[in-house]
């Protein structure tokens, strides 16, 4: 049993935590204050993440969701562990910039694990959005509304979508519309829709609390044509497969989602107790009861983040080793979102109105921490997984 | 009412109570008696001797030693270089043996909550496991080279997993063998290892709490004065299990010129006294206060001998144990509300079908793998011989904050049948107050 990260994982670490350092803090409060304005510093990052995921057996970026091939029965370290590990260290940087990295979009995510080898060919060089959100449907993705027509070798694609992240930034992205609205799950397939297709307006871009350096977009789909080969997964409509199919791609990246939020929450401890130098003393040995307020709480933060932090790492060993990880993704997410949103509001409090001013990117982080906790399954969405796994109940049960 | 109309009550008024009672002997049909416990020197080849072992009688323990220069100690285990969570072979083997044994602690924990002390037929029980080949170095007939602070670690875990109080009775005395093994002089070895290999192995145990309010380990009441070649001891420590039946003690005490040490005391010096005295919970551990009162220690019986310990570093395997322990148990009480939450009906329809109570299992989950995780890194570092210092106090916190929660919401998911003493959730949450407060004992 060893619960260290391999040395392996060095370099793909020490790229990446550079990267945040040189490339992402130095314009973090830039992008945040002007807000839609695109980071023209990402596009040198982006052409030397392209060349090591051509160089690596494991993605950097949010592409990594292929399974590993080869079983001999040995422990695998791999590109899903790289992946938490090379997020965690941008994010460590900004989670709004490394939202905005070219080519990395969950919707690359989504092409990555499903797609058929013409449209890997096809797509695998675009950087992919994922359109899920409607007005009218958050987390109860089973209920959307937009809906595609079959008619000759296109999809017709009618209704709005909202909340897309890099929505305006991309070149295609992943759509999800129902088939028929009677039938329920089965019947929603994902689309790949090229930007400029008729009939596909961007309509508005999000003002947001936080990460506002990634754009979040609202695109209006009226009588779209999209070509039939660009359906993700099979066409046909199978009621006992149901949502197997599109849902699988969240267990690949919750793990993802919580390296994100460990970043973050490592960047905000770590900076808060270098503005608490001279006022603490952490010897990780005196009873907590023992040490100041400020010191307990420090400890508790250390805690949780290292207790997400490894069980970020648990899912992703477990998605590397073949191992079914639907349970231990949710779990981490739910864990890792929830404390950094908690210990990212702790730290500014800490560090009071230094804290709360422009002058720190504490604030800033708490703000950006929030949204960590609704993305990609919100804490309740989360906790409803792992109660259905553990109770073994429907979700006609357990509502 | 008198007891016998309780007794009979009992399966009409608390229905669930008598169906938890036969779920539980069916896992015992299932596994334990279905198959045979093994012992552990009969799962691996294994050419020891149990030959020439004898024993040290004499009331003070004074340690000659042969000449020896210096003590076995076991090496680090060799790091691997991958991120890995699997159990060994071995290791599994152990753990399904000793999940075996644990539903014989958990049926027995109901009856020994009220003895105080575990019954004989299962101490000989768990005796026959012969779990101390797997902490004893090759050269003292044991099996070991390398240091097995996982495998410890998941056999605590395991027995936990059975009832709280009964683990933390039957891994003090191993405890005790691991700190003479990890700390002991050559002498002290030589003299105190040989009788842990016995049919009926010696009884000791570790003694660093004091009652005093924000009690630390670091700050010690009990004194170590120097006089000549002995020490004399004088202080109160309370919360010390197996008070009664161990023969000799390791007591921390802080020394004038070397820091806190721990002393190797016989129960028959002069000046010592041991008295029950009961807890919260624990009570199969038989938890005791033990006054020292000018109490003579011979030099050669301080731990490690005249240099001593690194004494941060063994309170440090002590938090481990405890670690363990909470994990253990959080584990029960998970595996428990489940399947009551599953099978308790109220407005039609099991109460498991409710966010609110299903969240709250969700929550124990999380929380609980929390705790794993922290513990697992920190016992993994020091098997490997790092710094792990930083990493058993961040676990630490985690379980007995996180655990505490856990013990609490076990009772609460019960209702009223938490409170209950028919069900273990309200022994577990008594059980579980200790693991903040806690250093004795354990030490893996």
């Amino acid at each position: 049993m060893n619960l260290e990260v391999p040395s392996k994982f060095k370099n793909i670490q020490n790229f990446a935590l550079m990267a945040a350092k040189t490339i992402f803090r130095p314009v973090s409060r830039k992008y945040d204050v002007e807000e839609h304005t695109y980071p023209i510093e990402l596009d040198l990052l982006a052409a030397g993440l392209n060349g090591m995921n051509e160089g690596s057996d494991g993605s950097v970026g949010g592409a990594a969701t292929k399974k590993e091939k080869i079983d001999d029965g040995s422990v695998k370290n791999g590109g899903n562990m790289a992946n938490c590990i090379n997020i965690q260290a941008m994010c460590y940087g900004d989670v709004g910039l490394l939202l905005s990295i070219p080519g990395q979009g969950l919707g690359n995510a989504a092409i990555s694990a499903v797609a058929n080898p013409a449209q890997l060919e096809k797509f695998s060089k675009s950087w992919a959005a994922m359109a899920i959100t409607e007005p009218n449907c958050g987390s109860d993705s089973s209920a959307i509304t937009t809906s595609a027509r079959k008619e000759g070798d296109f999809y017709v694609l009618n209704g709005e979508k909202i909340y897309i992240t890099a929505g305006e930034r991309c070149n295609v992205v992943v759509v999800w519309a129902t088939l028929d609205k009677e039938i329920g799950k089965a019947a929603i397939k994902s689309f790949v829709v090229e930007k400029g297709t008729p009939g596909m307006e961007l309509v508005r871009l999000e003002k947001k609390m936080g990460i506002r350096a990634s754009d979040t977009a609202a695109i209006v789909f009226t009588e779209c044509k999209v070509p039939a080969e660009n359906l993700l997964g099979s066409p046909e409509i199978d009621v006992k497969k149901g949502f197997g199919g599109v849902m699988e791609t969240f267990d690949n990246t919750r793990p993802f989602v919580a390296s994100m939020a460990n970043g973050l929450a490592e960047a905000a401890i770590e900076r808060t107790k270098e503005l608490l130098e001279g006022k603490i003393n952490l010897d990780y040995k005196t009873p907590i009861n023992n040490v100041k307020s400020v010191e307990a709480e420090i400890y508790r933060m250390e805690a949780e983040y290292e207790a997400a932090r490894l069980l970020t790492l648990k899912a992703a060993w477990m998605a590397d080793n073949r191992k079914p990880n639907s349970l231990e993704a949710s779990v981490c997410k739910a864990k890792a979102a929830r404390i950094t949103n908690q210990l990212s509001l702790k730290c500014v409090e800490l560090a009071s109105s230094l804290g709360y001013s422009y002058n720190e990117l504490l604030e800033k982080w708490s703000r950006d921490s929030k949204i960590l906790d609704i993305f990609e399954g919100t804490q309740q969405i989360q906790q409803l997984i792992i109660a259905r796994r553990l109770l073994q109940k429907s979700s006609a049960e357990l509502k | 009412m008198k007891q016998a109309e309780i007794k009979s009550k009992k399966s009409t008024e608390y229905p669930l109570a008598t169906y938890f009672g036969y779920y539980n002997q069916l896992l015992d049909t299932k596994m334990g008696k279905a198959l045979n416990l093994r012992k552990i020197s009969e799962m691996f080849v294994y050419q020891g001797t149990k030959n020439g072992i004898k024993l040290a009688t004499a009331a003070s323990r004074v340690f000659k030693g042969n000449g020896k220069e210096n003590p076995e100690r076991l090496s680090n285990k060799s790091k691997s270089d991958l991120f890995d969570l699997n159990y060994n072979d071995e290791q599994i083997m152990i753990q399904e043996t000793l999940q075996q044994f644990a539903i014989k602690m958990r049926n027995a924990a109901e009856k020994i909550d009220d003895k105080f002390e575990i019954d004989k037929a299962l101490w000989q029980e768990f005796n026959e496991l012969q779990l101390a080949y797997m902490q004893i170095p090759e050269s003292f007939g044991g099996m070991m080279k390398e240091k097995s602070t996982v495998t410890q670690m998941m056999m605590v875990e395991t027995l936990a997993h059975g009832d709280l109080g009964q683990a933390l009775a039957f891994f003090t005395p191993h405890s005790v063998l691991n700190a003479i093994v990890k700390w002991g002089s050559t002498a002290q070895q030589q003299d105190l290892i040989p009788a842990f290999l016995l049919e009926n192995p010696e009884i000791a145990t570790i003694a660093i709490n004091e009652p005093s309010v924000l009690f630390s380990p670091y700050e010690l009441n009990t004194k170590a004065v120097k006089r000549g070649n002995e020490f004399s001891l004088t202080g109160l420590k309370n919360m010390v299990p197996l008070g009664t039946s161990a023969a000799y003690f390791l007591i921390a005490a802080q020394t004038e010129d070397n820091g806190i040490q721990i002393f190797i005391v016989d129960k028959n010096s002069k000046g010592l006294s041991v008295s029950i005295e009961r807890g919260m919970g624990l009570n199969a551990a038989g938890l005791c206060a033990v006054e020292l009162k000018d109490v003579i220690v011979d030099g050669s019986a301080v731990l490690g001998g005249s240099e001593g310990i690194n004494y941060p570093e063994f309170v440090n395997y002590c938090k481990l144990g405890w670690c363990a322990l909470a994990v253990g148990c959080c584990q029960a009480i998970l595996d428990y509300v489940i399947p009551y939450a599953n099978d308790r009906y109220a407005f039609g329809e099991p109460i498991s079908n409710r966010q609110a109570v299903a969240f709250m299992i969700a929550d124990i989950k999380i929380e609980l793998e929390s705790m794993r995780m922290l513990t697992q890194r920190a016992t993994a570092k020091a098997e490997q011989g790092l710094d792990f210092a930083r990493e058993v106090y961040l676990a630490h916190i985690m379980c007995s904050e996180k655990g505490m929660q856990i013990g609490s919401n076990g009772v609460q998911l019960l209702g009223g049948h938490g409170f209950i003493r028919d069900f273990p959730v309200e022994r577990w949450y008594r059980d579980l107050r200790a693991v903040a407060i806690a250093a004795n004992g354990l030490h893996l």
